[in-house]
């Protein structure tokens, strides 16, 4: 080997050592999304996710659900407010899971008083009785987005009291508020959250926060008008917010976007489309409303309350923990209260009331006895007739809701005619709707109504 | 080995050469001619002597301060620290002004430094042009340099002053920046539909890699004959020589056809022009005619229509009953 040859070989090395320095080790595993040939496709390297992964807290253990029977906590304990509907067992499985979930180290003691559970004093009890409303929220009216998964608090707090992928708005950095020279227009600073590119580095506070327009596309080929539509600054602002979609889920834009034509609707990008909405109805509704709650070494260096984005969910994937259906396991979040048990028929000479489950037209359980006493009248005065009134709740939709009514008072004809009252002796009304005296589902206004006449 | 290395192998070294003499009425050369090794191992090793001349001195006290202007303002954006402007300096930009100002002269912080610097690049740019020109034409030369750099400054013009102008609005200017000139780039082709089925973007990239490609093949062809005296290019142009024969003979029997000594400068020249020329229509184009490339290579039938695999989707925004 000459001397040439060596100090060549050594160049060769130090230049690609310097040149490879960034790079990762192949190989990365890409996944084709669009058509062939489009170039369209996801590209990860399994060993970062994996170590990414490797570093979250395994998923507490679940215990079995504890069943319906027993008294109901509200009962039981004192200023029970969001989860008062459960039995007691399953009230208790709930906090235990909870304790689990935010504050495995610091304990019950995290959120309660320790000799007066039913206190209200400490902030984080305050604070987890909102966030438990707001489970319940996501999982019942954002399902759009949370889909059979759902979300429970361990979704976005994984075994610590302050989910560790939350933003507040940033300090304005060093220099930014020069009045003469140096205004840097929120953006060119080297920032993680957007990815470590150049652009505006508070895009949460425009999108997940407030309500700024995001669509930057024009709609037609030509311009509708000179500077019409969108300017390079908001089209980068919302790239910003892009990048921190891409980083939080850890995609690239291809997972919800055609990259040939970014306004092309996928069914991904109107999953995202909610996921935006649901971050900027967390923010607004639950956290923001919360900032008085909490105490000053909680908030933010501006004095706002932290606030989630697409990471304090999905932490680098795009399932958040997988995909894993939690919140089915855990009824008082998963935002389906047991229904309150039906109530017994109403029964008075003049006529009865018999009640109905959600969506429900049969006669279930002790309901039909509600009519026995009507059917012996009945029998005894050969000329009477009864009025058959069908009745739904308030949820749902009008068109449903008033077949339902009718099939409900046809339920409630057909028990008449089968225990031996002729079917002309049965008139039926037209299906009548109630004003519900509670929001949504008032077991009280699912009901047919027979009246003698 | 002697004629393959990245440096000149070889220093010829005597009395430094102070030029042609000067027409009338220009200003003196300045500086006493040097001899410098290095620059010597990658091009002539003498130094100087540099004719200036008002439209020199013009552009380059107007080229200094403004990028001294885009420097301090870059340092007043990380609180004049200088540790912080080495470390984010790819980050940090002279901004635009928003899009609220139009084409008025916005507060100085409010982008009004980026006007005043874009203004004073401007006079330097224009000026240094009129030089190559101007010296070009007093050695008697042709003024294909001169030409070449207005290519480049189309380019430059056309993103800073032409295109803003149509547009109505600085704001659509780019930032003077080394990442945020690369974002706003990628920007404009996410605002305006994909630049990729832009034409003329098509066409600038096809002379760019034209022309490096032009460049490369010709480099090595004239290096490969070097050792036939294939270096002497213009001895070899007027009177083809040894190196002159080879290398025409190596392309006409790996491809079939050869560039002549002349003509490889000739295709060479337009590619690396064409590159910012065609681009800059490209760019002229976007937002003034074009306001979805995307859109409008649909609808001349330049994008194929693929099968939706990513499925189907209608804008939630326009069901009833969505969420806001």
């Amino acid at each position: 080997m000459t001397v040439n040859t060596f100090r060549g070989l050594v160049a060769l090395t130090l230049g690609a050592t310097v040149l490879l320095a960034g790079c990762e080790r192949p190989p990365v595993q890409s996944t084709q999304q669009g058509f062939r040939g489009t170039g369209m496709q996801q590209v990860v390297n399994p060993r970062t996710v994996a170590a990414q992964q490797a570093a979250l807290p395994a998923v507490p253990a679940d215990t079995p659900p504890a069943g319906p029977d027993g008294p109901k906590a509200k009962d039981v304990y004192q200023n029970v407010k969001v989860l008062g509907h459960l039995p007691v067992a399953e009230f208790n499985r709930h906090m235990n899971a909870i304790t689990q979930w935010v504050s495995p180290e610091q304990g019950c003691n995290y959120c309660h008083t320790p000799n007066n559970f039913a206190d209200d004093s400490v902030y984080t009890k305050v604070v987890a009785r909102r966030m438990i409303e707001m489970t319940q929220h996501l999982n019942v009216d954002w399902k759009a987005h949370t889909g059979n998964t759902g979300v429970t608090c361990y979704t976005c707090h994984r075994g610590e009291p302050v989910p560790s992928n939350v933003w507040y708005q940033p300090l304005v950095p060093k220099g930014s508020k020069n009045t003469f020279i140096g205004n840097d227009f929120g953006q060119n600073k080297a920032m993680a959250n957007v990815g470590l590119t150049s652009l505006p580095y508070d895009p949460s506070s425009s999108y997940l926060q407030g309500a700024d327009e995001i669509r930057v596309n024009g709609l037609k080929a030509l311009p509708a008008a000179r500077g019409a539509g969108a300017s390079i600054q908001q089209t980068e602002k919302t790239y910003a917010l892009m990048m921190h979609m891409s980083q939080s889920l850890g995609v690239n834009c291809t997972f919800c976007h055609n990259s040939q034509s970014f306004a092309t609707w996928v069914p991904k990008r109107v999953t995202a489309w909610h996921g935006i909405r649901m971050a900027r109805d967390i923010n607004t509704t639950y956290l923001e409303p919360l900032t008085s709650s909490f105490p000053a070494n909680r908030l933010g260096p501006n004095g706002d309350v932290a606030k989630v984005n697409c990471a304090s969910c999905h932490q680098g994937v795009n399932k958040p923990l997988g995909g894993l259906e939690m919140a089915k396991l855990y009824e008082g979040l998963s935002g389906a209260p047991k229904l309150a048990a039906l109530p017994a028929p109403m029964v008075d000479t003049a006529g009865s009331v018999l009640y109905f489950g959600v969506g429900s037209f049969a006669l279930a359980g002790d309901q039909a006895k509600g009519l026995e006493q009507l059917v012996s009248t009945m029998s005894q005065q050969p000329t009477a007739t009864v009025m058959v009134s069908g009745y739904h709740s308030a949820t749902g939709e009008l068109a449903s809701n008033q077949e339902l009514a009718k099939q409900r008072a046809f339920a409630v004809r057909d028990a008449l005619v089968a225990a031996g009252i002729p079917a002309a002796r049965v008139k039926l009304d037209k299906p009548q709707q109630t004003e519900a005296s509670l929001g949504g589902e008032d077991p009280a206004a699912r009901r047919v109504e027979v009246k003698l006449q | 080995m002697q004629y393959q290395n990245l440096f000149t192998r070889v220093q010829a070294v005597g009395p430094t050469h102070e030029g042609v003499d000067l027409p009338a009425g220009n200003v003196a050369r300045d500086g006493q001619p040097l001899l410098v090794h290095l620059f010597g191992r990658l091009g002539n090793a003498q130094l100087g002597p540099i004719y200036l001349g008002p439209l020199g001195i013009i552009s380059l006290i107007t080229g200094t301060l403004s990028i001294n202007i885009m420097g301090f303002y870059m340092l007043a954006s990380v609180g004049w620290d200088p540790i912080e402007f080495i470390r984010q300096l790819p980050w940090l930009a002279l901004e635009v002004p928003s899009p609220k100002y139009g084409l008025g002269i916005p507060p100085m912080n409010e982008g009004g430094w980026w006007l005043f610097a874009s203004a004073l690049l401007l006079v330097s740019v224009l000026t240094w042009w009129m030089r190559t020109y101007n010296r070009a034409r007093q050695l008697g030369m042709g003024t294909h340099v001169a030409w070449a750099f207005a290519g480049a400054i189309w380019l430059f013009l056309v993103l800073g002053l032409f295109r803003p102008l149509l547009m109505g609005s600085w704001s659509e200017a780019v930032p003077y920046g080394i990442f945020p000139h690369l974002d706003w780039t990628a920007a404009f082709s996410l605002r305006y539909g994909n630049l990729f089925y832009n034409p003329f973007h098509a066409l600038s990239i096809a002379f760019l890699y034209g022309a490096t490609l032009l460049f490369a093949m010709h480099g090595a062809t004239i290096l490969a004959v070097t050792r036939y005296g294939g270096d002497r290019e213009i001895d070899q142009i007027t009177d083809r020589g040894t190196a002159s024969e080879r290398a025409a003979l190596f392309w006409r029997w790996t491809m079939g056809w050869n560039a002549t000594m002349e003509s490889i400068h000739r295709w060479a020249w337009w590619f690396a022009v064409l590159c910012p020329l065609v681009g800059g229509i490209g760019i002229l184009l976007t937002g003034t005619v074009v306001d979805n490339w995307y859109l409008w290579a649909v609808k001349h039938g330049v994008a194929p229509t693929y099968p939706a695999v990513l499925g189907t989707a209608v804008d939630p925004a326009t069901l009833q009953g969505v969420k806001p």
